[in-house]
């Protein structure tokens, strides 16, 4: 039987994956639906406006930091306990749970950097009808109401936002299971009031043996040992008619109502062929949502990591343009408004309200909670090779040498599964890959690096040294009835390390080390996929809900398991270097506080212009909750793209954050030099531009890991006040400086491209043309370049010596654009550190602000106790938009002047300050005369 | 300010020693061009710049030109001597980018990186190895030439047996009935009928090119360099006395002495079959044509039936020894029977057919081939002087860990899992498809087994010049399109002439 098991398991694999995959479009009937998911449905029936939770005054206590008060459902008298606490950056958190549990309800752990710090609050006053609190600064007020319960943040006169105003507030108290067949009476009784509740209380009992005990999805039956432990909120937004955030979703950046159809889901799965345009879930969630209008920036931070549905609706969405019109005029119109309602299976109700009030302060106050960007090794934000699979060495080796013969750039060269020593994680294939540290040593040479795969699925094989250490310390997650959980994945049979644990963690980081990953060196990074979990032959292609975590069902935890398998890798990776060096660590799962370890892609796209097009909202997603690191797979990855889809992915690719091609294993080739010379050509210029801009990124990335910003942004980010950027998802910000317009439409002759800021002017970046602000422009284009237009009064360096490697450019000379705007200034920061260690966290960097005035160009120190030395100088000065001078002057720090020299081009207005050649960290100014 | 004046250039060959003065970077070839002191116009012609300029770290030149020995230009490029080996451009990217790119150092002059000077090294290996090809190709040239004597050859042969084949096929038939009559006149005592079914039998296969009156029993050297051709349909260069050596040094023996060669025959066969794995089922062609043998393999059948495309089965090779025995080769099999003697008990192969209806299907067939695979194999395409012909009807074999990988020429190309499981087609011949100035160096084989969610599979064989016909390796660059290396005298180009294969002598 053994050995019909074993040889059985290929062909399983192989049936499981055939039928997920038998059309080109995801298998909707392998994912549930809210109707299916037994809590979203009970939730979703609720009726608005009635309310059973009233809050009792009387409970009422007021500390310094927190304000506590009991709540009690009327129907079945159970109560909750609620929390407010006021947090510093103007935070409001809510907390409610059940008053006195049956067992204690899950609270997400790991996410917050810390416990956050408070702030006081204060009663300003006090009736029957509830009580109003101070939330300091600002005149901003919490009124509590009683009878319904219900929690209003005021600021002056106006409500920023409302908590159960629909009264949709559901907490499903944790129960005794009653006898094995349910008597629907005895359960009514518990449930109380029974007058009240006569009619309502049949239907929740037939639901009762429906899903509250057991439910059962296609074979797949979850036996809900625990019972029902749902928990719902509604919040109101007065005044917002855009919502943004909730990733991972195949989705416009504004979030459309759910009133028609299902609510956005947020519940980490690996969705085979994925669907664009609806709110299925994906691979990753973030449970936090911003709310904005041209007034005020807002978000909402849900901490829960169980199965999760949002329903979105609006008072406006189905109004015409001409309605809204006629009620402007009229002036009868209701205000605005935007209803949103979160739904969770399991835990507690754990929200923190986000009160901007710009969109850069939503983004600060998020930070404080769960971190920021992790600050990547330069190298990591160039060039990634990659496909399913490079075959052997030879491969890899040719591959790399295509690169220098085509004289394409790159930094990174990728390996899928295949490199595994049959799907066995940390090993090679002992034929394919035998002397895995030569090919490093040949990639080193050449100042490059690579990735390799490591899943969280491991083997079941007594051969096996990391399932035998995994099993007999215990660290696998349990199935219900206590062994070890196993599933089906890439290596068949398979266990998955419970990476919830600490320990489990510390273990797994310690197998990165260069004596336990063997074959492994320093140039050698890692990519966890699959990490949702992937289980082939699991509900929804994931773990059954009733796996346990020690005390903890796989339900309560599911949407942080990828956050855990990627902290426990990128830890490893630092550790194995004592602690110097940054990691690299690439994920497909990924939960809210997962920007401080890595990069995060957008999973299983395909070969298609939608797909293309989608990237752009699907990442400017990701990046308004704080994970900057986003990329999509250039030239996607199930199918095979056309030339022409090719370029303009690498074209956009470029210009997002994570730069990867990546390809399936059944694809043919589509290395850069593989469509003729002409596209060649075109894909080395695209790269080449990403090299050249590479001091910009960097210079972001370190802005987002010390502030929290985006570095891919919506355009309404930088300009909040103007409405026509609000729903814009076909261009986006680069920083504050670039805006990129990427084409993604087959045989597009040109594009139209809003050009925001009434004052502002934009120069595009590959001719230098002036443009102003505040308009639509329309852009002829060729197959040579996509629209890329850097902001008047931004200076931009960059290093124009693209050479074959990231690293081989560390020294060499800067270009500084200095674009100026109507007021003729101009200012940009640059920033330099050794690209790959912490040394930055002990002040060796360079940080410094470039700032055009007056004519005179000139570089201050913006951290005076950094010390970093560079040798990279100052090659050229651009200046867009600029007069001619009659004479430019170099003052350097040591007090010498010098004339430069220059040209200027009059048709342009294009000024080049030729070999200025002060060093690039000190002191110095240039005057134009 | 970069300019270096130029060092010694130590040629590979040469004893002279030459001191050339030029900036960093620049090409003897285009000294004149940088003339010290005087102002220096971009190589394309776009503007002029003081000579202080040129190798000053910064791009003044659209073209790069003005910045030969720095990295300053996006476009550059920077020559290295390289003496001692070749000269190469770089692009001036590579210059002091810590990674040592010309063998002679020079590219690395300002970044720390310690390079060795390895030209002397590369140039001698590169001499080696261009001599070494230069050899093969000599050789494969010369063997090139047999080759398409003996194309030339075997294609009159081919077509005059065409039409003999075809009148001799008549003649049989008349024999074979001729037989039929003795044997049913002498149906006993059992063994004369066995024996005159043999001769019967034998005299089908072997006698007819002869004469009809010859003893059968007796196996002559003409009668194997004939069935030879017959049985392999391209003639190759088994000679008369590799022949004669299969035999003893005789012209013709008789069965006892057959016998003993036959077992000298079986049992190299059988060592072989059994050695290197990587060794081509045929030998190469200069060899003694082990083909005689080979082809009775049991693992690999010679696929002597002509093709059924449209009835392509993966389990080919798993035919049971019925099907076999059409395919088995008329040669080995009529030795087997000579051998093997009447009523003797062969085990799986070449058990005799009954006589009557069988034999006489057994011959049709057999003609029926004949004519119909002579047909085919003069309409391929052999290449300009049909040098490729001595491909058709071989298998080459190449394994590696996981795989037995083989390639029949102008046939199909397949791959067998090394330890057990069903054999995968790879693509059957396709058609030439080299670079329109070189046609004959790719052979493209299309249409082989579907792969899931994906193109059917394809084999693209790179042809290179060797002195053996062999596959040198296989690879799988996309999922189901393959990569094969074959070498094969039939694609060596006449050789140019020692002396002028020398490195480049550029510089001076």
């Amino acid at each position: 039987m053994a050995t019909f098991t074993e040889r059985m398991a290929p062909v399983l694999a192989f049936w499981l994956v055939l039928c997920l995959s038998g059309t080109w479009a995801v298998d909707r009937g392998n994912f549930k639906t809210c109707d299916q998911s037994a809590f979203c449905k009970r939730q979703r029936a609720l009726k608005p406006g009635e309310s059973p939770y009233r809050a009792l005054l009387e409970t009422m206590e007021l500390t310094n930091t927190r304000l506590t008060l009991q709540l009690i459902n009327d129907n079945n008298k159970v109560r909750l306990l609620l929390e407010l606490y006021r947090l510093q950056g103007n935070i409001t958190r809510v907390k409610i749970n059940e008053l006195k549990p049956l067992k204690p309800r899950y609270e997400v752990p790991d996410v917050l950097i810390r416990e956050p710090p408070t702030e006081p609050l204060s009663l300003l006053s006090q009736d029957d009808n509830g009580v109003v609190l101070s939330l300091g600064a600002e005149s901003q007020r919490v009124i509590v109401s009683a009878r319904p319960f219900r929690l209003d943040i005021m600021e002056g006169r106006d409500v920023l936002m409302s908590l159960n105003s629909r009264g949709l507030l559901a907490f499903e108290h944790l129960r005794m299971r009653k006898d094995t067949q349910a008597d629907p009476e005895a359960e009514k009784k518990e449930e109380g009031d029974p007058e009240n509740q006569a009619e309502t209380g049949k239907e929740e009992e037939e639901k009762v043996e429906d899903g509250m005990w057991e439910e059962t999805f296609k074979s797949h039956s979850d036996s809900k040992p625990h019972g029902p432990s749902a928990i719902s909120l509604d919040f109101s937004l007065p005044g917002v008619e855009h919502v943004y955030g909730i990733p991972e979703h195949a989705d416009t950046l504004r979030l459309k109502t759910t009133d028609n159809g299902d609510p956005y889901r947020l519940y980490n799965l690996d969705v085979f062929q994925y669907e664009l345009y609806n709110p299925m879930a994906l691979y990753g969630a973030v449970p936090v949502m911003l709310a904005h209008n041209a007034k005020r920036t807002t978000g909402i931070f849900w901490l829960n990591a169980a199965e999760t549905w949002v329903d979105i609706s609006s008072n406006t969405a189905g109004k015409t343009v001409f309605g809204k019109m006629l009620d402007y005029v009229q002036g009868s119109s209701e205000t605005p408004q935007t209803d949103v309602r979160w739904i969770s299976e399991s835990g507690i109700i754990d929200v923190f309200i986000m009160l901007g009030p710009t969109p850069k302060d939503v983004f600060s106050q998020y930070a404080s909670l769960t971190g920021t960007q992790a600050f990547p090794p330069l190298a990591a934000l160039a060039y990634h090779q990659c496909r399913w699979n490079y075959n052997d060495q030879e491969d890899v080796q040719s591959v790399d040498a295509g690169f220098d013969e085509h004289d394409i750039p790159y930094d990174f060269i990728w390996l899928d599964i295949e490199h595994t020593d049959g799907k066995r994680y940390f090993t090679w294939d002992p034929h394919k890959f035998a002397t895995p540290k030569e090919m490093l040593q040949g990639i080193m040479d050449k100042k490059r690096k690579m990735v390799a795969i490591v899943d969280p699925h491991i083997k079941v094989d007594s051969n096996y040294k990391i399932h035998n250490e995994i099993r007999s310390r215990g660290f696998y997650i349990k199935n219900k009835d206590g062994g070890d959980y196993e599933g089906w994945c890439w290596p068949g049979s398979a266990g998955y390390p419970d990476f919830t644990r600490p320990d489990m963690r510390a273990w797994w980081a310690s197998m990165f080390a260069y004596d336990q990953y063997e074959g492994s060196m320093e140039n050698l990074y890692t990519w966890n996929d699959m990490n949702e979990p992937s289980v082939f032959n699991g509900p929804e292609v994931t773990m059954h809900k009733d796996a346990t975590h020690g005390a903890w069902e796989h339900r309560d935890v599911h949407n942080l398991y990828g956050l855990y398998v990627q902290m426990a890798t990128a830890d490893g990776q630092i550790q194995r270097s004592g602690g110097v060096e940054r990691p690299f660590v690439l994920t497909r799962a990924f939960f809210a506080g997962s920007q401080r370890y890595g990069a995060v892609w957008t999973g299983d796209n395909a070969a298609e212009w939608d797909h293309l097009k989608i990237s752009i909202p699907m990442c400017l997603s990701l990046g308004l909750v704080g994970i900057s690191f986003c990329g999509a797979d250039v030239g996607g990855f199930f199918k095979s793209p056309s030339t022409e889809l090719l370029v303009r992915w690498y074209q956009t690719g470029a210009y997002q954050p994570f730069f990867r091609a990546h390809a399936h294993l059944d694809t043919p080739r589509r290395e850069p030099w593989l469509f003729g010379p002409e596209n060649t050509a075109l894909i080395r210029d695209a790269v080449r531009q990403r090299y050249t801009l590479l001091p910009y990124w960097y210079q972001q990335f370190y802005l987002a890991y010390h502030t929290g910003q985006p570095v891919m942004r919506p355009l309404w980010v930088e300009y909040p006040q103007d409405p026509a950027t609000f729903a814009l998802d076909d261009e986006f910000l680069i920083g504050r400086d670039l805006l990129v317009h990427p084409v993604t439409e087959e045989g597009a002759r040109g594009v139209t491209a809003y050009l925001p800021g009434k004052d502002e002017v934009w120069f595009d970046v590959n001719t230098f043309q002036k443009h102003n602000g505040a308009q639509n422009l329309y852009i002829p284009v060729t197959m040579s370049s996509i629209p890329v237009f850097q902001r008047g009064g931004s200076i931009i360096p960059r290093k124009l010596r693209v050479r074959r490697s990231s690293s081989c450019m560390e020294h060499d000379p800067y270009t500084l654009y200095v674009a100026l705007n109507p007021q003729r200034t101009a200012e940009g920061e640059i920033y330099i550190d050794d690209g790959h260690t912490f040394n930055y966290e002990k002040q060796e960097f360079i940080h410094r602000r470039l700032m055009f005035a007056n004519n005179v160009l000139s570089s201050v120190n913006l951290n005076p106790e950094a010390r970093f030395t560079t040798r990279s100088w100052i090659e050229r000065v651009v200046i867009l938009g600029a007069s001619k001078p009659s004479k430019v002057t170099l003052k350097t720090a040591d007090g010498q002047e010098s004339t430069v020299d220059f040209d200027f081009d009059a048709s342009m207005s294009v000024l080049t300050l030729r070999k200025p050649g002060m060093n690039a960290g000190e002191d110095w100014t240039v005057k134009l005369q | 300010k970069m300019y270096c004046p130029y060092l010694l250039l130590l040629l590979s060959l040469g004893v002279s020693a030459v001191e050339v003065q030029r900036p960093r970077g620049v090409p003897l070839s285009k000294r004149q061009f940088y003339e010290e002191g005087k102002p220096f116009t971009c190589l394309d012609g776009s503007r002029t710049i003081p000579f202080d300029r040129v190798n000053d770290d910064y791009c003044d030149c659209q073209d790069g030109s003005d910045e030969p020995g720095t990295a300053a230009c996006p476009n550059g490029s920077f020559h290295c001597t390289n003496a001692g080996f070749r000269p190469a451009f770089i692009p001036s990217s590579r210059i002091n980018d810590g990674i040592c790119d010309c063998c002679d150092t020079t590219d690395e002059y300002n970044s720390g990186a310690a390079c060795q000077n390895t030209c002397r090294e590369l140039g001698r290996k590169e001499r080696e190895s261009l001599q070494k090809m230069a050899e093969i190709a000599k050789e494969g040239f010369m063997l090139k030439q047999q080759l398409i004597q003996e194309a030339k050859r075997g294609l009159e042969e081919k077509k005059g047996k065409l039409a003999e084949v075809q009148t001799s096929k008549k003649d049989l038939e008349d024999k074979v009935e001729a037989l039929r009559s003795v044997k049913e006149a002498a149906e006993q005592p059992e063994k004369e009928a066995k024996e005159r079914h043999l001769k019967a039998w034998e005299g089908n296969f072997k006698c007819e090119d002869i004469s009809p009156s010859t003893v059968c029993f007796n196996v002559s050297v003409a009668e194997l360099l004939l069935h030879s051709e017959l049985d392999q349909d391209s003639d190759g260069t088994f000679t008369e006395t590799e022949a004669q050596g299969l035999l003893g040094g005789v012209d013709k023996v008789d069965t006892v002495a057959f016998e003993a060669v036959w077992s000298n025959i079986k049992d190299k066969y059988i060592s072989e079959a059994k050695a290197d794995t990587t060794a081509p089922v045929e030998t190469p062609q200069e060899e003694t044509r082990e083909s005689v043998s080979d082809t009775d393999s049991e693992q690999y059948p010679e696929d002597d039936i002509p093709e059924d495309e449209e009835e392509e089965d993966e389990d080919d090779e798993d035919e049971d020894p019925d099907d076999g025995e059409y395919k088995v080769t008329s040669l080995s099999f009529s030795i087997r029977l000579v051998l093997d003697g009447p009523g003797k008990d062969d085990e799986d192969e070449g058990t005799m057919p009954p006589y009557d209806q069988e034999t006489q299907n057994l011959i049709d067939s057999k003609y029926m081939y004949k004519t119909e695979n002579i047909e085919k194999e003069i309409s391929f395409d052999f290449g300009p002087s049909a040098e490729f012909g001595y491909l058709y009807n071989q298998c080459y074999e190449l394994t590696t860990s996981e795989y037995i990988y083989r390639l029949c020429p102008f046939s199909r190309v397949s791959q067998k899992p090394k330890y057990g499981g069903s054999e995968t087609s790879l693509g059957t011949w396709g058609k030439w498809a080299g670079p329109d100035d070189n046609v004959y160096s790719v052979m493209k084989y299309e249409h082989g087994t579907g792969c899931w969610q994906g193109p059917n599979r394809s084999t693209t064989v790179k042809l290179t010049c060797g002195k053996e016909t062999v596959v040198t390796s296989t690879s799988e660059p996309s999922r189901c399109e393959y990569l094969m290396e074959f070498t094969t005298p039939a694609v060596c180009q006449e050789p140019p002439s020692l002396d002028s294969m020398h490195p480049d002598h550029e510089e001076l």
